[in-house]
């Protein structure tokens, strides 16, 4: 076994810092001199009622859209290019590359030795073991959200910004592949938006509502206990009341 | 059952040929019968061969030229913004002038011999190929595109990789769709280029059994040269469903 396939990011790890970051979308300004750090090695949930600009946020920390003013560093100031894992609804698998071809693109774009026995322990490891040379066609949407996640983990980087990644598989699956990324993400700064508040609940170090416009933060409880927290009992139920409230009222004016 | 439809058809079109022939009572020098035809197709055989292999030859080393040339033209606008502006308009323009009308030209320039009917080929493939891939490379789903760069570490980042790993491949089945134009056009290309002047190939062939009124040989490499054409165009399409699986119309209905 490989560090990366144990327990936990073993490599350095980073903060996520958003400084006075402005941002407008279509004459709309999203964020205004907007502020906020997202810890190291935790999972930060955010969420909001549609166009308030959470994707465009995860993209900004991406490095995939510019933002007007403002910038994205890690904790030790330095910008975060190369050290960022995307994941997105889609699972954005290539349809001509096998599995295993897909876990190993990153690689083939920077140039680098392919590790193949590193890609096919992944694999192993959320749950593909003999699907490696099949092509995203000829897996379900479950399997290519793990072939996705196998990818995402390949990267072997210090943050993973996720956008929705469950949103497109069936009830089961998604509570499953919860579960697996919490495991195989943990010790990475993980930035999850998802529309799904069970899954914020259940994943989340951290949870943040996005109101407003501009937007801004408003953070709602979490349930006791470390993630992937079971979904029933204890204060989870409290909490999803709370978390709902808050959406609700992030919500109000927006037409349903 | 593709066998026996394709029998069925044929033979459908030979009876409807020899009920034409009965029915207008047009003497065999105008319009010679099916019998008539296929006699003189096989009796000269060998003769009909050596020409049809001109004339493919013609055609398959245009296919090829027009490809290379195409891809790389298509290529090299996607890549740099200056070729757009210098080689688009020449794409378009080629297009503009009909290879009728340049036929002659070719002839005078590139002689009697192949080069001329070489030319034409090319000439008559380059468009349907430049095109279509240029088409393929610049539709690239973006969110692909987005994915590479966070694995590159940044936007412009490593274009050419992009471009082979990524954009390339995506663009295949748009290529796959102008070569597919390409094998239908390319015997136009070299049978203009016969008839405008030449000494061997299924068009000098025609010309000269029409000026014979062997109105008989003249079907008879019409036949062939249509015959020719299906085959190539076959071929063609079935090279590309094996090179590119991952085509939509190529990928099995159900998903296990």
């Amino acid at each position: 076994m490989n560090d990366m396939t144990a327990a936990g990011f073993t490599g350095t790890r980073t903060d996520v810092v958003i400084d006075r970051l402005s941002l407008a979308f279509d004459g709309v300004a999203l964020f205004d001199r907007f502020s906020a750090v997202f810890p190291s090695g935790q999972t930060t949930c955010l969420l909001g009622p549609s166009g308030i600009g959470k994707s465009t946020l995860l993209r900004a920390m991406a490095g995939l859209v510019a933002p007007d003013a403002g910038r994205v560093q890690g904790g030790d100031g330095a910008p975060l290019a190369g050290r960022i894992a995307y994941m997105d609804q889609s699972d954005l698998l290539l349809p001509w590359l096998s599995a295993r071809e897909n876990v190993l693109l990153g690689a083939r774009l920077r140039g680098e030795t392919p590790d193949v026995a590193a890609a096919d322990r992944l694999l192993a490891r959320v749950g593909l073991e003999g699907h490696a040379d099949k092509r995203p066609a000829a897996l379900s949407g479950g399997m290519r959200q793990r072939a996705a996640l196998a990818r995402t983990l390949m990267e072997d980087r210090p943050v993973v910004l996720m956008d929705e990644p469950f949103s497109a598989v069936d009830a089961l699956t998604r509570f499953r592949l919860q579960a697996l990324a919490c495991e195989v993400l943990a010790g990475r700064t993980v930035v999850l938006v998802t529309h799904d508040p069970q899954e914020a609940l259940r994943l989340g170090h951290r949870l943040f509502v996005l109101t407003g416009s501009p937007a801004q933060l408003d953070e709602s409880p979490v349930p006791r206990g470390s993630p992937p927290r079971a979904p029933t009992g204890g204060d989870f139920p409290a909490r999803y009341e709370d978390l709902m409230t808050r959406l609700a009222v992030g919500d109000a004016g927006v037409p349903a | 059952m593709k066998g026996v439809r394709l029998i069925v058809t044929l033979g459908g079109l030979f009876v409807l040929w020899q009920a034409i022939v009965w029915l207008s009572g047009a003497p065999p020098y105008l319009l010679p019968g099916p019998v008539d035809t296929l006699r003189v197709l096989f009796g000269r055989a060998g003769f009909i061969a050596g020409h049809a292999g001109v004339t493919l030859a013609e055609i398959l080393i245009g296919l090829g030229l027009g490809t290379v040339l195409g891809i790389a033209s298509a290529v090299a606008i996607a890549l740099f913004r200056p070729a757009r502006r210098w080689l688009l308009p020449i794409l378009v323009t080629s297009q503009a002038i009909p290879v009728f009308a340049i036929a002659p030209l070719l002839v005078l320039w590139l002689g009697y011999g192949m080069a001329s009917k070489v030319g034409m080929a090319t000439l008559i493939i380059y468009f349907p190929v430049a095109s279509s891939f240029l088409d393929g490379l610049r539709r690239t789903d973006p969110r692909w595109i987005d994915l590479a760069q966070t694995m590159t570490g940044g936007p412009k980042r490593r274009p050419l990789a992009v471009l082979r790993y990524v954009r390339m491949p995506a663009a295949l089945p748009a290529l796959a769709s102008g070569l597919r134009v390409a094998a239908a056009v390319a015997p136009i290309g070299a049978v203009v280029g016969e008839w405008v002047g030449s000494g061997a190939g299924l068009g000098y062939l025609m010309l000269q059994a029409n000026a014979r009124v062997q109105i008989d040989l003249m079907f008879a490499a019409l036949i062939t040269l249509a015959a020719l054409a299906v085959a190539l165009y076959f071929t063609v399409d079935f090279v590309l469903r094996k090179a590119i699986p991952w085509q939509p119309d190529t990928l099995p209905q159900t998903n296990p």
